[in-house]
């Protein structure tokens, strides 16, 4: 289980689990982001402290500090 | 653009079609191929959801009404917004179910777009899929079976593109036929819940679901059932839910839960695997996926210090064009309606009647239409941002700092305008989703400094202060001005941080944002959107704009003197008379005239009201002539400048850079000789002027734009109060400390 925090920019990484509040984990897997599906990140910007994912061809933009609710499992 | 009233109203034996679908799969375009021009902005009962529908004939007199429903990712819903575009398509109670759904597919990004097809297919409304933006598949090395697609869904779907206009004629017979033979498109549920616990909720919900909800069909039942476990909780914001419904849900999802179950994973995922499972055969790849070339683009315009330098180059000209480009057009405005009072005061006999027409009626249009310009502007620039998908790279570029501030990220574009006009800028708060953020931006936008403001700062600035350096180079009028409008910024950034932790309080929105691709901006969609915003304006905020001018028309203007005009006339008789040149004797029938006519305004209502306000506004350091400045003001912030002029008796036509109004107001006493205007009056108003809201038309769009009189009164209220303690403080700081 790795936070995105462990995963390299350009790396994809499968979903295992996705946290925080209902709502917030309702609307992540309506668009897509369900346990078992492949994500990439697409970049981190350190100094606005946001993420951009990749998933089913979808590019969704979090906050690091709500995209920590992500659980991650390495490809490979 | 037909009258509103001469479309037919939803309901009525027109079949309507609703234009359903995901945000960013150019939904609008669609919508706007199909009706053409013949649109019309309404808004949803009650709510302040805008609604746009359109006709559309099919054939000779099969005319069906289109509506194109604000996007959303699912049918499940939180806010009020997205619960309207749930019952506008699902047919929720009070809407009608639409006669047919057309989804609105984003061909790039169609495994996420079909979990809303498979929703609405289980509500067993009739649907064509238009499989939109089909065009940019092959430069991704993609390929849709339509026909599989099609076979599948069990509905007719239509490549198109709608920024080009291919499809829009298949998409009209599929349309036809849909609507002739609604059973050709409803196969039912694609998925259904399978598993025994799912299916014991659903039967234990389903005796809950509103009849008029399910119009006695069994499969609505089940899949409203199934819409309200994903939708209902402690915190959603919906309305028009059955009190016994929400309790049965409540029930069955805290059994699920103590059972170890997530509800909303078993339904969520029992829908992508059914599109999962049949991805790969619907969409094939020709070549391996090579990084888009949006992709490319955000490494340069997301990264934090060039894509923020370009973004604050484009907001500097975004910027530049509302102040200095709407400029020639608005003042060609002002002249025109001015040259328009000038003729038909010659055509109109002279008296109250005339009076009423130029300064009241033909006025208060003007100060409606000068706002164009700058509308039409803003609007170009949004549809431009909105269009080409650069608007979300602004909120995720300005999510940090609008976040400490309580702001939604997209409220950036909003308060910049703010600086330009205030009447714009909260129309275009429309970008935000939610009505909180929407009312908090329209609370702090008139706090930045518009331009109306700058030809008070002008006079006051160079009426009271020299004109010399300090530090050996900066200007000190030059200075002051800066000084003001980072004074407005800071007190908007404060007001924004202290209403979004007291008023509009509200949990922590978690962001979840879509970066769409890049896309060359549909230029008629954003000319629509840019004409029917305009539109709307005139109309609506017009309205109550006209009534507040007549209205401040009539304070300056009774109880009337009916011999004031014969007065002039024979006072300035007199003056040619007098033993003097052409040109003196016209300088001194203006003064004679100016002078009687200030003397008239003092006794006016609004002159009794300056006096009446004295008191209040004395300890700012203001008398009661500055109180019927305060007063025409209101009407608009330059109107200060030219109230006072007639106040002083130089006349109305004075402006900002006028010598002899500056000395009226440099050499204006008070009884025991002081002058009035001090250096510290001066800051005493301008500071007055910057935090006070003094303008009619801001109040009449926040009531527009939010559908009620409690904002507007607000907003005037604190912006008012504030004025009032930050010019008492600098006035009586400014004295304690030896100034003025």
């Amino acid at each position: 289980m790795k936070s995105l925090q462990e995963i390299r920019p350009g790396a994809r990484a499968r979903l295992t689990q996705v946290g925080g509040d209902r709502s917030f984990q309702r609307r992540l897997m309506e668009l897509g982001f369900l346990p078992g599906t492949l994500v990439r990140l697409v970049r981190r910007v350190d100094v606005g402290g946001l993420v951009e994912l990749e998933v089913r061809g979808g590019h969704i933009s979090l906050r690091r500090s709500e995209a920590c609710e992500l659980r991650f499992e390495l490809e490979g | 653009m037909k009258p509103a009233a001469s479309a037919p109203r939803s309901g009525a034996k027109t079949p309507v079609v609703a234009i359903a679908g995901n945000p960013n799969t150019g939904k609008t375009t669609v919508f706007n191929r199909l009706t053409g021009s013949d649109q019309k902005v309404g808004n949803y009962p009650g709510v302040t959801v805008e609604r746009h529908s359109g006709r559309l004939e099919l054939a000779p007199g099969h005319t069906i009404e289109v509506v194109d429903v604000p996007g959303t990712y699912s049918l499940s819903a939180r806010s009020r917004e997205e619960e309207i575009a749930i019952q506008s398509v699902a047919g929720l109670a009070p809407l009608a179910p639409p006669d047919a759904a057309v989804i609105v597919v984003d061909a790039t990004q169609l495994s996420r777009n079909l979990y809303i097809v498979l929703q609405i297919l289980e509500l067993e409304v009739p649907v064509v899929v238009a499989l939109n933006m089909i065009d940019a598949l092959p430069a991704r090395g993609e390929k849709i079976d339509i026909e599989l697609l099609q076979q599948e869904l069990g509905v007719p779907v239509v490549a198109m593109s709608a920024a080009r206009g291919t499809g829009i004629d298949e998409l009209k017979r599929a349309l036809a036929r849909v609507l002739g033979d609604p059973r050709s498109a409803t196969p039912g549920a694609r998925w259904a819940p399978d598993s025994e616990e799912l299916l014991a909720d659903v039967a234990a919900i389903s005796p809950q679901i509103p009849q008029d909800w399910t119009q006695n069909k069994p499969s609505r039942e089940r899949a409203l059932s199934l819409w309200a476990l994903l939708s209902l909780d402690e915190r959603d914001e919906l309305a028009e839910i059955p009190d016994a419904l929400r309790a049965v849900v409540m029930k069955r999802r805290a059994l699920a839960a103590a059972a170890g179950r997530h509800i909303d994973l078993e339904v969520i995922r029992g829908r992508y695997s059914w599109i999962d499972s049949r991805i790969d055969s619907f969409l094939k790849l020709e070549r391996p996926a090579t990084r888009s070339l949006s992709e490319s683009i955000d490494a340069v315009l997301l990264n934090p210090v060039i894509g923020f330098g370009i973004f604050l180059v484009l907001m500097a000209i975004v910027f530049q064009a509302l102040f200095s480009w709407a400029d020639p057009m608005m003042q060609l405005i002002e002249g025109g309606f001015d040259a328009l009072a000038g003729v038909i005061a010659t055509l109109l006999p002279e008296g109250l009647f005339q009076q009423f027409i130029t300064g009241g009626i033909i006025a208060g249009v003007g100060s409606i239409v000068v706002f164009l310009p700058q509308i039409l502007l803003l609007f170009l620039f949004i549809g431009l941002l909105e269009d080409s998908g650069y608007m979300a790279r602004v909120a995720f570029l300005m999510d940090r700092v609008m976040r400490a501030l309580g702001l939604h990220g997209r409220a950036f574009v909003p308060m910049l305008s703010g600086y330009a006009c205030a009447v714009p800028a909260i129309m275009a708060t429309r970008t935000m989703e939610r009505q909180r953020d929407r009312t908090l931006t329209m609370m702090v936008i008139p706090l930045m400094t518009c331009s109306a403001r700058l030809p008070v700062y002008t006079l006051i600035i160079g009426a009271l202060f020299p004109a010399g350096v300090v530090m050996g180079f900066m200007p000190t009028q030059g200075l002051l001005m800066v000084g003001m409008y980072l004074f407005s910024t800071l007190m908007a950034l404060i007001a924004a941080a202290v209403l979004s932790r007291t008023l509009f309080k509200a949990p922590p929105v978690p962001l979840i944002l879509e970066l769409p691709p890049y896309r060359f901006p549909h230029l008629p969609s954003v000319v629509r959107m840019m004409l029917q915003r305009s539109k709307a304006f005139l109309f609506q905020a017009g309205s109550v704009i006209l009534v507040i001018s007549v209205i401040l028309w009539a304070l300056l203007t009774f109880p009337r003197d009916a011999t004031l005009e014969t007065r002039i006339a024979t006072a300035t008789a007199a003056v040619a008379t007098e033993n003097l040149s052409a040109e003196e004797i016209e300088e001194r029938q203006g003064a004679v005239e100016a002078e009687l006519r200030g003397v008239a305004l003092r006794e006016s209502y609004a002159g009794r009201l300056g006096h009446a306000i004295e008191p209040t506004i004395e300890p700012l350091g203001f008398d009661w002539k500055i109180g019927i400045g305060l007063i025409g003001a209101f009407a608009a912030r330059e109107v200060f400048v030219s109230t006072m002029g007639v106040v002083y008796g130089v006349g109305d036509q004075v402006d900002e850079g006028s010598t002899t109004l500056r000395a009226q107001i440099k050499s204006e006493t008070r009884s025991n000789g002081a002058p009035v205007y001090t250096p510290l009056v001066g800051l005493s108003l301008m500071v007055f002027f910057a935090l006070a809201c003094q303008c009619m038309s801001t109040l009449a769009v926040v009531q527009r734009e939010t559908k009620s009189w409690r904002w507007p009164v607000f907003l005037f209220a604190y912006m008012t109060a504030l004025a009032w303690v930050a010019s008492f403080v600098v006035f009586n700081g400014g004295r304690a400390l030896g100034f003025g």
